[in-house]
Order: structure tokens, then C-alpha cells, then sequence
């Protein structure tokens, strides 16, 4: 199951490396670079507006970037699927497909057409903004999305929240205190929470919260016409899951970034100048930390939509995770589509976002040479 | 047998049954007559069903992709909430699977078996108040019997040729004599909807117990009870909630923390770890599914008879039954029927575990080499932990098995039905007749074994239009031992279905016919607080 959607990976395996591409002289380049690409299609015009107004440039070319990775995005998507072994007709009917039935469906969803034809058409819904209707169940695949997204978000929102704060808040208590005491547990305590699988996490949480002390809400299913503290208290199981399985990487990297900084030479000449220690963090110091702190968040944002599908199932929660795979399972193409779109967006708007608050806050990077 | 004594116990407690209804019906299930009078005295004292509550049940087995369109319901959560508000025209009885009354009051074959007359019930309201017309069924029959249609039920309804009303009479003319016609229109596709569904398939109005209050494909379906029930014995609980669970964990800590009542699909494995909650009871229930390793009968290497003795010898069916369902089941006898069914051949000599007799085979076979199973643990749950189990039982017969292990998905398009020995599942049909129509007859499209035998065909050809039960039944038997001794499949087990509820659920009918009471569960219980 876990296989076949957005799995667990990105929150371990992609901030490193985006975090790094993403560092101030990084951000910096791709926007050169990019002008440098489109100078001779634009002219003199779009160097002058690069210089003149760098955050609009970049903000215009990122957005231009990401139209493009969405195509791409909805190309790999409709490829992957294809790919698969079995079409929606077969899949869908499984064990008790007959030749008839799947002929049946084949005919009535026009898979018999070529694949550039059906790939093209899709496209022309999607471009103006009708993503179909999806073959089980034949409803509007925008209508059905849009409930699993508001369950998504209402689930990321509270996680975020909770958790973002409690990590930045963390990671500086863990320089304030750094190799003492405090650090070390803070250290400890969010090592060992990265370490065991969400899913773990999660159980444990059940057991103790839910079955043993008999406190927490479980199973933390949604449902329209649920009432609002009803709602907070149905997350309030896999919300905690969340934090856990998100904080200890933003804490860490929000603790790395402010040491990191904190040991440079402007830094010991601030204190040497006599600058008090608040004036010296808040002023000098956290303005070059927040750059890679805001691309982790970012990242971890992201996968609080878009990659959270184990602590779904686990807690049984109706988000967008478990629609896709779902989806994936019976190759309903349309809503695996429309499902690929939205994360793909997710990260482009939340990346791009990281990146304008990283200049925002930079100086040198707001005014490059 | 005691369970379903209570059951009819209740019935009579409830003054839904006479006693001339109560002792045909303890006939038709075997029950011993002498408990009859005894019952009738006794009944004040047995539990009577409580009604009102709000029963939650979390159920595995829903998608996203859910339909609400009956013909086309596909998973167990919508096989329960199909049975929630609707009825078919017939129902089978829980625990001897005979076709019983459901919206057709009665029925009557011809001499042939080819066509049949049944009798609508009057009075029966749908749920959006429209009364239930001879017009509604035929239009039902008729959307599912539609060669365009999706419906599940459509190789069970390919066989009858026209439907028609006679009078207030619905008349089926089959192609052919079929004499489990009734029990063919059992199908849990085949609910009466008003107008057939032609106007609107998904609107999930019938003439069940329950309406449905919402539902989200996926995620939730809630139920009201339907004050205008035609029918007295059901329905006692005011609502139902089905909650989608489909991690095994989740259900299990669901119930364990009493935020359900009722969960299905328990892993056998941990059966026993759920035991210990002193809250929680395991319901398991004997069942027609069964899990098997099939060879293609056509093809090499498994086209050599002796080859294909060897390898059913060299099945240990005990300690699968102990090691792969956890004592959850019974041991199979490589043909696909068992007790549940009616008419079930009775003495045939159970096939044992015999590395001897394997070699004397395998010897006489002739062949040599390593022979390729192909598994999948979507086939069924450690569906590769039996294969290696096999090849470890057929090693002692001095049988090579390589086990190559397939991806899951794609395994129902890839492996089964392609490649010449894999495991696979067979859930269970509701007569022996369609069990061999569906797999083991030469045209059939699932024909899994590639069980080519013109004299099977007949035989089965024969049964079907047979009303005497006694020749049908010998006919069975005979068709039992070709499949038993001839046919390409080895059948370790039938696995039971492993439920669990909490201990304030009371009434649950162990049904033959299916998982979760035949999908009955929720329209079955009460809750006593």
C-alpha cells in the first residue's frame, strides 16, 4: 500500500538536500541564472526589472517555473500510471473482471482511444480548471478533493502550529543551554522520536491515550456536519503523532543554524563591540540563521499535506493521502491527477514561499550586486 | 446448530414466527424437533432482543472509489451497507444456506427448472414512501441483467432469458434448468430499487431496515432506522455508524477502547492477543472461502496427472490450518466445497499429509527439477509464508518448490488465471452449482485449473436442472472426486471468518452464507447495555 502513493519519504530524505540548495548564495544564483536564461527572449527589459525589482523577478520566473513543473508533473504522473501493470477496468473489477465487463468499461471511459488522446483531453479540462469526474465512482473528482484537502489542511494546520513554534523555541533553549543538560535531552528526546516510524509512534499513542487511559478520541474520523471542538478533539491523536515525527528536524536544524552563526567572527566582534546577547541574536544573528530554518519548516509543512497517508490510515483520518492511494489502487487516473497536481503544488508554493521569506529577511540578498 | 436454534428462539420469543413456521423451519436446518417444545416453554427466559442504541461498527474494506450504485459494489463495507437498506428477492437461511423468503413471497418452478414464478410481497414500502411494484423488480432484474451493465451480479444473471410479469407474477425463463435459481437471486448485487435504479442507481433508497442518513465513499456511512420495516424480526437498533478502518490495528484498538462494537477481518495472528480483552468476544463463523494453490491442467509440467497427485500429497493441510490461519479454519480436500453448502457430499476420504505416496508420484511422473509457484500475499493473507510452508512439506517428499514471490499489484491481472501454479483465493458462491460454473467448468472464464473435461461439463449440466435432491447429490459427489482426484487444484484450507464484537452486542447469527452474518450483522444485533 505504502508503496504506491506519497510515502513517508520526503520529511527524511529531501530537506537536506534542498535545504542546502536553498541557502543564501543559492537563492541568489538561480535568480541570476534564470535572468541570464530568459535575457535574450526579454531583452534589456527583464535584466533592468531583475535588478531594479529582484523579488518580483524572481517571484514572476518562479511562478513561470512552476507551470512548467506542473506539466511535467501531470506527464510523469499519467506515464507512471500507464506504467502500471493492469488498466482501471481491470483493476477495478480485480478478481471478478470477466471479459465482458472489462470491455464494458474500457468502451465507456474511452481507455480504448489512444494514450496521447486521452492524455491531451485530460489536459484541456485541467487547463481550464475541470479535472473530470473519477471512474469508480463517477462523481466530480473537484468536489470530492475538496472536502479531503480541507480535512488535510485542518489536520496540517493544527500540526503546524503546535509543532513549528515548539521547534524553533526548542532549538534555542538547546543553544541557550548548548552541551549541557537541557540540550542533551531536548537532543536525546528528538533523536529517538525521529528515529521510530510514525506509524509506531502512532500506535503508541493509542495504546496509552486511547485504550489504556480511555482520554483521547479514537478513531479520529471527520465527517461534514462534525462540530468544531468535536473535530479538535477527534486530531488531537494523530496532531500529536505529527509533532512528534516533525519537530525534532526543525528543532535540530533551527539549533544548528543559530550555533552555526553564532560562531562567526561578525558575531564575536558584536559581543566584543559590547552588544548585549538579545540584541546581538535578534538583530545579527537570527536574520542568517532564518534562511535554512524557513526551508526546513517549509519542507516539513509540505510533507504535513501531502505525506502523511500512514498516520491517515493509522488513525483512520479522511485526508487526501489515503484518497490517492486509493485512487492509485484501482488506476482511477483522473483523481490520481488531480491528487499529483495539488501535492506538486504544494511544494512548489511552499518552497517558493521559503525562498521569498529567506530574501525577505536578507539584506544582501534583497540588494544582490 | 445452537445458534441458529436462538435465533429462531427469538423469532418466536417475538411473536414473529407460529409454531407451524418454527418447526418447518427447525426441519429445514436440522434442528432436532424434540428442542421445539422445549423452546416454546423456554423462551421467556431467553434473551429477548433490546431495541434502540447506536451501533458503531468499523469495518475494512472501503475505498475512495466506492460506488453507491449496488451493481457495483465491490468491498465488504459496501456489501454491509447494500444488505443496511435493501432486500433481495430472496434470502438464504443462515445456517443451512436454503433459500428462504425475502420481497418474493413464495415461488414455484416448472418441471424443468426453466422457468420460475414468484410471488412479490404487497404492502412493502420503499423508503421514500413508493410502494413496491411487480414494475420495480423487473426493472432491477433487467438493469442487472443488461450485457452493458457493470453489475457484479451479471455472470449470475446471464443465465435467465427473459423476465417478465404475470399478473402481479414475476416469471424468469432461464436458457436452461436451474434449480438454485432462488438462491441465485441472493446475490447482494441484486437489491430491489424503486424503478430498477434506472433513474437514479445511486440513490440508495429500498426496502431494508435502515436509511441511509450519509455517506462518504471512503470514510463513513450512518444509518437511521426505517419505522416503516415490513419486516419485525430485524432492525433493532435505533442507528448504525460504519466507520472505514482499513489498518487491521486501528480496528483492533478501536474495539479493545470500546469506540466500536463490532470490527471484521481480524488477522488470525493476533486473535489471540484480542481474546485477553475482557471486554471483547471473537466471533468466527465457518465459511465457503477457501485459499489454493492451482496448476494449469494443460500446461506443462503440470499436464502429467502423477505430478499433480504428488504435489497434493505433499501438502501438510493440518499445519496450515494451525500456521496460516491459527487453528482458524478447516482443513480443505482439494475440491472447493464444503459442509456449508447444501447438499454437500458427505464420507469422501479426507487427503492427508503423505510424503510417501508424494514420492511414489513424483517418481512416476518423471519429472525432474525445481517446480515454479508463484505467490503474492494479496492472494491471500500469508498467502508466501504458506508457499514457503510448502515447499518445506513437499522437501520431505523430496519435491523442489521455488516460491517466487510476485508484486501485489497487478497480481490479479499477472499471475492468476496466467501463469500455471500460484496461489490464489476463491471466495465462496452460493451453490455448489455456480462454484463449478464459475471455476471449473471448460468455458468458464475463472476456469483457474484449466479443468478441461467435457464429462464434468455434462454432469454439471445435468445437476443443475435435477430437482431431486438425492440423484443431485450424487451427481455432486461424483463431480467432487474428478475435481478431488483429477482437477489441478490443491485446497489446503477454508478459512473461518474472524470477526470480533464487544460483549454488549448480543444476537449474532454465525451465517453460512457469508462474512459479517452475510453482511446481516448490523440489521441482526442488539446492544445490551
Amino acid at each position: 500500500m505504502a508503496a504506491l502513493g506519497p510515502d513517508t519519504g520526503p520529511a527524511l530524505t529531501i530537506p537536506k538536500d534542498a535545504g542546502g540548495e536553498s541557502l543564501p548564495p543559492s537563492g541568489a544564483a538561480t535568480a541570476t541564472t534564470g535572468s541570464a536564461a530568459t535575457g535574450d527572449v526579454t531583452g534589456s527589459f527583464w535584466h533592468r526589472f531583475t535588478l531594479g525589482r529582484p523579488l518580483a523577478a524572481l517571484i514572476i520566473q518562479r511562478l513561470g517555473l512552476s507551470v512548467g513543473l506542473l506539466f511535467a508533473v501531470s506527464l510523469m504522473i499519467f506515464g507512471g500510471v500507464e506504467a502500471l501493470p493492469g488498466d482501471f477496468a481491470t483493476t477495478y473489477l480485480g478478481q471478478s473482471a470477466t471479459p465482458q465487463a472489462v470491455e464494458n468499461i474500457r468502451k465507456d471511459l474511452g481507455l480504448d482511444r489512444p494514450l496521447t488522446e486521452r492524455y491531451l483531453s485530460w489536459l484541456g479540462g485541467a487547463v481550464q480548471g475541470d479535472f473530470g469526474t473519477s471512474w469508480a465512482s463517477r462523481n466530480s473528482v473537484s468536489e470530492q478533493i475538496g472536502n479531503r484537502l480541507g480535512n488535510s489542511l485542518f489536520l496540517a494546520f493544527f500540526a503546524a502550529i503546535v509543532s513549528v513554534p515548539l521547534a524553533v523555541a526548542l532549538g534555542m533553549l538547546a543553544v541557550q543551554f548548548r552541551n549541557r543538560l537541557p540540550d542533551r535531552i531536548i537532543n536525546v528526546v528528538s533523536l529517538a522520536a525521529i528515529s521510530l516510524p510514525e506509524f509506531f509512534v502512532g500506535y503508541l499513542l493509542i495504546l496509552f491515550f486511547a485504550v489504556q487511559m480511555g482520554v483521547a478520541t479514537f478513531p479520529a474520523t471527520v465527517y461534514d456536519g462534525m462540530g468544531f471542538t468535536d473535530r479538535l478533539s477527534a486530531i488531537a491523536l494523530p496532531v500529536a503523532t505529527l509533532v512528534l515525527v516533525v519537530l525534532a528536524h526543525m528543532m535540530r536544524m533551527t539549533r544548528a543554524a543559530i550555533l552555526n552563526v553564532m560562531s562567526s567572527a561578525y558575531v564575536e566582534t558584536a559581543e566584543l563591540k559590547g552588544l548585549g546577547a538579545f540584541r546581538i541574536i535578534a538583530r545579527h544573528a537570527a536574520p542568517n540563521a532564518v534562511a535554512p530554518v524557513i526551508n526546513v519548516i517549509a519542507l516539513n509543512l509540505a510533507y504535513l499535506v501531502v505525506g502523511v497517508v500512514v498516520v491517515e490510515v493509522v488513525f483512520v483520518y479522511p485526508g487526501m493521502g489515503q484518497y490517492m492511494v486509493d485512487a492509485v489502487t484501482v488506476r482511477d487516473m483522473p483523481v490520481v491527477q488531480a491528487c499529483g497536481l495539488i501535492f506538486a503544488a504544494f511544494y512548489i508554493f511552499l518552497n517558493m514561499a521559503a525562498d521569498i521569506l529567506a530574501i525577505l529577511a536578507n539584506p544582501r540578498l534583497r540588494h544582490p550586486r | 446448530m445452537s445458534d441458529y436454534k436462538n435465533y429462531l428462539a427469538n423469532q418466536v420469543m417475538l411473536g414473529k414466527m407460529n409454531r407451524r413456521e418454527f418447526i418447518g423451519r427447525s426441519l429445514a436446518a436440522g434442528v432436532a424437533l424434540s428442542s421445539a417444545g422445549t423452546l416454546f416453554a423456554t423462551s421467556a427466559l431467553a434473551q429477548e432482543p433490546k431495541k434502540g442504541g447506536h451501533l458503531k461498527l468499523g469495518l475494512e474494506g472501503a475505498a475512495a472509489t466506492d460506488s453507491k450504485d449496488p451493481a457495483k459494489a465491490l468491498s465488504q463495507f459496501m456489501f454491509v451497507v447494500g444488505r443496511n437498506w435493501g432486500d433481495m428477492l430472496v434470502e438464504s437461511e443462515p445456517l443451512t444456506g436454503q433459500p428462504v423468503p425475502a420481497l418474493a413471497e413464495s415461488w414455484e418452478p416448472s418441471a424443468d427448472a426453466a422457468t420460475w414464478t414468484f410471488t412479490i410481497r404487497k404492502g412493502v414500502k420503499f423508503h421514500d414512501g413508493k410502494e413496491l411494484t411487480i414494475d420495480d423488480v423487473i426493472k432491477t432484474l433487467q438493469r442487472h441483467t443488461d450485457e452493458k451493465s457493470e453489475s457484479g451480479a451479471l455472470g449470475v444473471m446471464k443465465s435467465i432469458k427473459e423476465i417478465k410479469a404475470d399478473g402481479d407474477k414475476l416469471v424468469l425463463v432461464l436458457t436452461e434448468g436451474n434449480a438454485d435459481l432462488p438462491l441465485l437471486l441472493t446475490d447482494y448485487h441484486l437489491v430491489i430499487q424503486p424503478n430498477g435504479g434506472f433513474d437514479n442507481p445511486d440513490a440508495m433508497i429500498g426496502t431494508g431496515p435502515y436509511k441511509v442518513a450519509s455517506f462518504e465513499a471512503g470514510v463513513r456511512a450512518t444509518f437511521e432506522r426505517n419505522a416503516d420495516d415490513w419486516r419485525q424480526d430485524r432492525g433493532f437498533v435505533d442507528s448504525i455508524e460504519m466507520i472505514a478502518m482499513n489498518d487491521a490495528t486501528a480496528r483492533i484498538a478501536a474495539l479493545s477502547s470500546g469506540q466500536v462494537h463490532y470490527i471484521n477481518r481480524v488477522d488470525p495472528k493476533t486473535v489471540d492477543l484480542l481474546k485477553r480483552a475482557p471486554s471483547v468476544e471473537i466471533l468466527s463463523t465457518s465459511g465457503r472461502g477457501h485459499y489454493v494453490f492451482i496448476m494449469h491442467c494443460n500446461t506443462a509440467p503440470f499436464d502429467n496427472s502423477d505430478l499433480r497427485m504428488a504435489l497434493k500429497y505433499s501438502m501438510d493441510r493440518e499445519n496450515m490450518v494451525q500456521t496460516i490461519l491459527s487453528g482458524y479454519g478447516k482443513v480443505g480436500n482439494d475440491f472447493p466445497i464444503n459442509s456449508t453448502y447444501a447438499l454437500f457430499p458427505e464420507g469422501i476420504e479426507q487427503r492427508a499429509y503423505d510424503p510417501d505416496k508424494a514420492a511414489f508420484h513424483y517418481k512416476k511422473s518423471g519429472h525432474s527439477g525445481p517446480v515454479l509457484l508463484r505467490t503474492s500475499d494479496v492472494a491471500f493473507p500469508n498467502a508466501v509464508d504458506a508457499a514457503v510452508l510448502y515447499q518445506q512439506s513437499a522437501k520431505k517428499a523430496g519435491i523442489e518448490i521455488e516460491v517466487k514471490r510476485e508484486p501485489g499489484d497487478g497480481y490479479w491481472s499477472n499471475v492468476w488465471n496466467v501463469q500455471p501454479f500460484s496461489t490464489s483465493y476463491w471466495g465462496g458462491r452460493p451453490t455448489q452449482d455456480q462454484m463449478y460454473s464459475t471455476a471449473y467448468l471448460s468455458t468458464a472464464d475463472w476456469n483457474d485449473t484449466r479443468f478441461l473435461r467435457p464429462d464434468f461439463d455434462k454432469l454439471l449440466l445435468e445437476a443443475r436442472s435435477e430437482l431431486d435432491e438425492a440423484k443431485r447429490k450424487d451427481m455432486y459427489r461424483t463431480m467432487a472426486m474428478m475435481v478431488r482426484d483429477e482437477g489441478g487444484l490443491i485446497l489446503p484450507m477454508f478459512n473461518d471468518f474472524v470477526n470480533a464484537s464487544t460483549k454488549s452486542v448480543k444476537g449474532y447469527v454465525h451465517d453460512i452464507g457469508n462474512d459479517m452474518s452475510n453482511g446481516y450483522v448490523a440489521t441482526r444485533v442488539w446492544l445490551d447495555a
